[in-house]
């Protein structure tokens, strides 16, 4: 009997590659190919009026230098608006290169491609633009005011506004006996992969195709994009994923600028060329996430019930709407988390601002909706004089009324927003136990009589994960027993190697180490939408698990035949199929695929047993009517909607009285993402997601100037937390309440430990100080600030 | 982040790099690397030559002894760091050194380079002010001894002339009677710090404070190093006495703000540090003092 694989926390089978320098990633691909640079713009905002490239035509080791004038057909438009809605009544997007206004620093300008980068950047530094300033627009707060405006034709400097709700909110709040508002507001911050953005194209004039490699979360999407833009067919265009070093989301957003203008060069000069992006770069040329201004209206009734509450926010995004609406829509619909609203309102407003675009980020517009809502519970037990957990159990959706449906409110895949299972009491019992919650007060007693302040926080939350529309799975069982499974979402890792090899070899009953996963390579899986949205298990290891299957199928057809059996007697395992109870009757899954695959010439010993001397009934045709040769399984998986994981963190923190350092004591987290494929891997996903959530909440953010000049530019000033920051410890419990909508029961697990870490915090500060947190993140010299402004109120009350 | 054109030579004796440097006046010393490579780099700074002094064996000794501890230019943080006897002569070189940045970068970056670099936000630089520490610095005209007072002379600006390499720093011994601590406050471990401070303070036989002395760390354009006696009437380490030292300290230095602190909060860390760091201190004096009895007699 072989064991199940799924559940076990196997070793991760790419690691050793990944963490002993194996790993080969976009830059390491091609040495010797020609670079590209980028010239970007200095300012925030601003016409141009010439750019003279001539100071660089004759530097040697120049090949190429690109403006706007250089870029032809569909190239010479703007770039794609990826995902339109009917409120992004003022999308914009900007050109592959500014065609003669600028709207963010870092926006490229005109690109070199060179010998080398060195000398790349040589150039880039003698190309003269000629810039007439106009006035930049920062934050929400300056969108708003509109003075200035971003682009011209944009009044109020709003591209959409989106409104949503069910119930009666106005009545709701007029009836309510208790009634609280909030001013809430979380600034930007950044995925900040480790591996930037990084291209690399080579053009094949004889078979006239284009090989491209992108660090990109979406293989297919680069593809079409490329082909589109450069009015190539798709088919002539192969996009393949190298090892990507991190992706958090920045990844999805597609095609950069550069990912069209290196295969342009590559093609216009016949040679290599590679574009690799520096950290610089990142900054201010990738996309930021996060920044909102919130404001909250919620009436309630003596238990801390919600009877209705009105939700208005002012989005962020940056210069321009490549990726539409997602993180407004995502925010203003997993506000509700796991709390039952009988009446509910939200519009916010999308925002232009001359700063780098927004797209989504690991936790995608949750970490801020989470942020708001528990705000909002932790101010109603405060209001009431309750406690905190008692509020939220008090407004949890109950485990018997799944699929529950939060009135007609759509999600961000347009489908109905519908949790599909989940049991929200039960998290919080749990979650109350690995904190302490009951033993807390006695603790914090006892650190205040010892002149400390300690604080706890608690945060819910829930996730829409697995959106559609499809992703696909193929297996090919090879002669020599090797199992070749390819899907064409990609890796940045995430394990994946490990996971779906779980998933095959208890779905095909093949040895685990004979499995070998392909991601985001158009070759072998041309058919993919993309890694986002805490997708890649539910969505291919969905497909991986269904084309498993069907490979399954045809390999008891050809045994049972093979054997002379019934396939209802066959078992497989460990890559042997077998008759049950007569183990010695069996026969290799490698066999099988040298039967599947008749053959008329012999070039070893396996297709030396399938040539037509060998192999077959005479009276038949060698492949069967309806069969195909080969052993293969291919499948896809298109859910009718999202499944919704849960959970719930708590933290207990400890403030200096004299310097405001924040110090972790204790983080605990509950989770329920359905059926653990690899906890080992999920337990990474959240220690991943909740270090990068203490980044979120306690050290980054994007400092913008009046100008629009980002200050922070580099890992020195934006402030990652190292791994002396983050807790020596994550105390973890899981929850199994597997999703209906997918054949294994599974919900995401990618994003969750980053969502609720900044509310938690806020959280746990606000009780320790007794001091109103409502903005995030906070550093030590905030807290301080507040304390100094605090206790002058204080004193100021007390003269009155 | 690529550095635009320069030469490069790695000589292998003082003399050919003194020669060298003096032959090229836009060109710069290269140490440990870990300050001029990212300006480099990031095409802060351009220089046509490069003078690599890593091959030149003469800069790479540490020679401790009772008046101090005597290193080569090419000495590396964590060489000193991890010097038995550099921390039994001079317990504020490693106490200082733990903070400066992390591992990897104390493994290349020289304390010497650090200290020329001049960087008022650097542990090192303060350290050097604060022991009275004396540079020796050559060129093809012959060899000068400099003080904190002749070397920091602005922001990242010190008196060395154009053809002049540091050489050798010395850092006196601590004197007996003496304690020392450094402490700092940085966003993340290992960070430059917001605020740091590091002290010695002189005991008498009674334990009595005869000497309060502190460095600052990112408060000042210069290296500060302040003499805070005055602060302690009667030689008492009392909460007063510390919260005056505090305040004596904030009328010398110039906390700036930043995007990562206020100015109030910069000033709240001068005194809280202080208070700690000076406390410290006073208590390694006094055990100082009883574990030097306890050895002779
Ligand atoms: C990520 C990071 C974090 C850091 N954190 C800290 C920190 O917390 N605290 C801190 O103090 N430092 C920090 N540093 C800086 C580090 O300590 C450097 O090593 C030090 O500042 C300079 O020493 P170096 O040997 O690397 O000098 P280099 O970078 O080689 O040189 C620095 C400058 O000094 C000149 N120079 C060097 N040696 C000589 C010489 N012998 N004669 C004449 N001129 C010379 C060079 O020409 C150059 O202008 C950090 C560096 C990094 C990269």
């Amino acid at each position: 009997m072989t064991t199940k694989s799924i559940g076990e926390p196997i070793k991760r089978v790419e690691d050793a590659r990944l963490v002993t320098g194996k790993g080969r990633y976009s830059d390491d691909l091609m040495p010797g190919a020609l670079e590209m640079a980028v010239l970007r713009s200095p300012l925030a905002h601003a016409k141009i009026i010439s750019i003279d490239i001539d100071p660089v035509l004759d530097v040697p080791g120049v090949h190429a230098v690109y403006t706007y004038d250089d870029l032809e057909g569909p190239l010479a438009e703007p770039l794609p608006l990826l995902i339109p809605h009917p409120d992004l009544t003022h999308g914009r997007t900007q050109y592959a290169l500014a065609n003669g206004e600028v709207n963010y620093m870092g926006e490229a300008v005109a690109v070199v491609v060179a010998d080398n980068r060195y000398i790349a950047e040589d150039a880039v530094n003698r190309i003269v633009v000629e810039y007439e300033a106009l006035p930049v627009v920062v934050g929400v707060d300056g969108a708003r005011k509109a003075d200035n405006l971003v682009h011209e034709d944009v009044p109020g400097n709003v591209a959409a506004r989106m409104e949503q709700g069910f119930g009666d909110v106005k009545k709701a709040l007029k009836k309510a006996p208790n009634k609280l508002t909030l001013d809430l507001k979380i600034e930007r911050s950044a995925a900040s992969p480790m591996e930037g953005r990084g291209t690399v194209a080579r053009w094949d004039q004889d078979l006239k195709r284009l090989s491209l490699w992108s660090s990109t979360q979406t293989s297919t999407g680069v593809r079409a994009a490329v082909a589109s833009k450069l009015g190539l067919d798709l088919g002539q265009v192969d996009l393949i994923t190298p090892d990507v070093g991190g992706g958090f989301g920045v990844k999805i957003m597609h095609p950069w600028p550069e990912e069209l203008l290196v295969p342009l060069a590559a093609m216009n000069l016949g040679k290599p060329v590679k574009f690799t992006e520096d950290r610089r770069e990142h900054f201010i040329s990738s996309a930021h996430e996060r920044g909102q201004e919130q404001h909250i209206e919620v009436g309630f009734d003596d238990e801390g019930r919600i009877l209705g509450l009105d939700f208005q926010f002012w989005h962020d995004h940056g210069a321009y709407t490549p990726y539409g609406l997602i993180v407004p829509i995502i925010t203003s619909t997993q506000f509700l988390g796991p709390y039952k609203l009988p009446a509910y309102h939200v519009v916010f407003e999308s925002l232009y601002t001359n700063t780098v675009i927004v797209t989504p980020y690991r936790g995608a517009g949750r970490p801020q909706a989470v942020f708001a809502m528990e705000r909002t519970m932790d101010a109603i037990a405060k209001h009431l004089g309750m406690d905190r957990a008692v509020v939220r159990q008090n407004n949890f959706i109950q485990p018997e009324e799944f699929p529950y449906a939060h009135g007609d409110l759509n999600f961000q895949d347009g489908r109905p927003l519908v949790y599909d299972s989940g049991n929200y009491p039960e998290l919080m019992e749990k979650a109350k136990n690995l904190v302490g919650w009951g033993e807390y007060e006695a603790f914090r007693d006892e650190a205040k009589a010892e002149g400390r302040k300690v604080g706890i926080g608690i945060a819910c939350y829930v996730e829409g994960t697995g959106v559609g529309p499809y992703e696909g799975g193929h297996v090919r069982i090879e002669t020599n027993g090797k199992v070749k499974v390819a899907t064409g979402l990609t890796s940045q890792g995430q394990g994946h190697e490990t996971a779906f090899a779980q998933i095959v070899a208890d779905e095909l009953g093949a040895k685990f180490e004979d499995v070998e996963i392909v991601t985001g390579d158009t070759r072998r899986m041309p058919y993919s939408v993309g890694t986002f949205a805490s997708r890649a298990a539910v969505m291919s290891g969905s497909a991986i698990a269904l084309a498993s299957r069907k490979a399954r199928e045809k390999v008891l057809r050809l045994a049972a035949d093979a054997l002379e059996v019934s396939e209802d007697d066959l078992e497989i395992n460990d890559s042997v199929v077998s008759v049950k109870g007569a183990p010695e009757t069996k026969i290799e899954l490698g066999t099988l695929a040298v039967l599947s695959n008749p053959l008329r010439y012999a070039f070893d010993e396996a297709s030396k047993a399938a040539t037509q001397f060998a192999v077959g009934d005479p009276t038949k045709p060698p492949i069967p009517d309806g069969e195909e040769p080969g052993l293969e399984g291919k499948d896809f998986y298109s859910p009718m909607r999202s499944t919704f994981a849960s959970g719930i963190h708590a933290v207990i923190v400890e403030t200096d009285p004299e310097t405001a350092e924040i110090s972790i004591l204790k983080y605990a987290v509950v989770h329920d993402c359905g059926t653990l494929i690899n906890p080992m891997i999920v337990e990474g996903q959240i220690h991943g997601g909740v270090a990068q959530g203490v980044g979120g909440a306690l050290y980054e953010r994007m400092e913008y100037d009046e100008n629009g000049q980002l200050q922070n530019a580099s890992f020195m000033d934006f402030l990652i937390p190292y791994v002396t920051e983050v807790p020596t410890k994550i105390d973890i419990d899981h929850q199994v309440t597997p999703s209906p909508l997918n054949p294994l029961g599974i919900k995401g697990a990618g994003e969750a430990g980053v969502i609720p870490t900044a509310a938690a915090f806020a959280a746990a500060i606000e009780d320790a100080e007794g001091i109103t947190i409502t903005s995030m993140p906070i550093s030590p010299s905030e807290l301080y600030d507040l304390r100094l402004r605090d206790s002058s109120a204080v004193d100021e009350r007390t003269q009155a | 982040m690529k550095p635009a054109p320069f030469t490069y030579q790695r000589p292998s004796t003082l003399a050919q790099a003194l020669t060298a440097y003096a032959a090229a006046p836009d060109a710069k010393v290269l140490a440990g690397g870990q300050s001029l490579i990212p300006l480099l780099s990031m095409r802060l700074a351009s220089i046509e030559q490069l003078i690599d002094i890593n091959g030149i064996d003469e800069l790479s000794s540490i020679t401790v002894d009772e008046s101090g501890v005597r290193f080569g230019a090419t000495v590396r943080h964590s060489e000193l760091l991890s010097h038995p006897e550099v921390a039994k002569v001079q317990p504020l070189i490693p106490a200082a050194l733990h903070h400066v940045a992390h591992p990897t970068i104390r493994n290349r970056g020289t304390t010497c380079g650090s200290i020329v670099h001049a960087d008022a936000s650097g542990e090192m630089p303060t350290v050097f002010a604060l022991l009275d520490g004396v540079l020796t610095v050559q060129s093809t005209r012959g060899t000068r001894q400099l003080s904190t007072a002749d070397l920091f002379i602005g922001a990242l600006e010190t008196s060395l002339e154009h053809d002049e390499i540091a050489t050798e720093v010395f850092l006196p011994a601590l004197p007996v009677n003496r304690g020392v601590a450094f402490d700092e406050i940085a966003r993340r471990h290992g960070d430059y710090a917001l605020v740091g401070v590091g002290a010695i303070v002189g005991i008498d036989d009674n334990n009595s404070i005869t000497s309060v002395r502190a460095g600052y760390v990112s408060v000042s354009e210069v290296p500060a190093a302040i003499d805070l006696t005055e602060a302690f009437p009667g030689g008492v380490l009392s909460d007063e006495a510390l919260a005056a030292a505090g305040e004596l300290a904030l009328t010398h230095l110039e906390p700036e703000a930043d995007i990562h602190a206020t100015i109030h909060y910069r000033e709240q860390l001068v005194r809280v540090l202080t208070k700690r760091v000076v406390t410290a201190a006073y208590a390694d004096a006094v055990a100082r003092r009883k574990s030097s009895r306890e050895e002779s007699s």
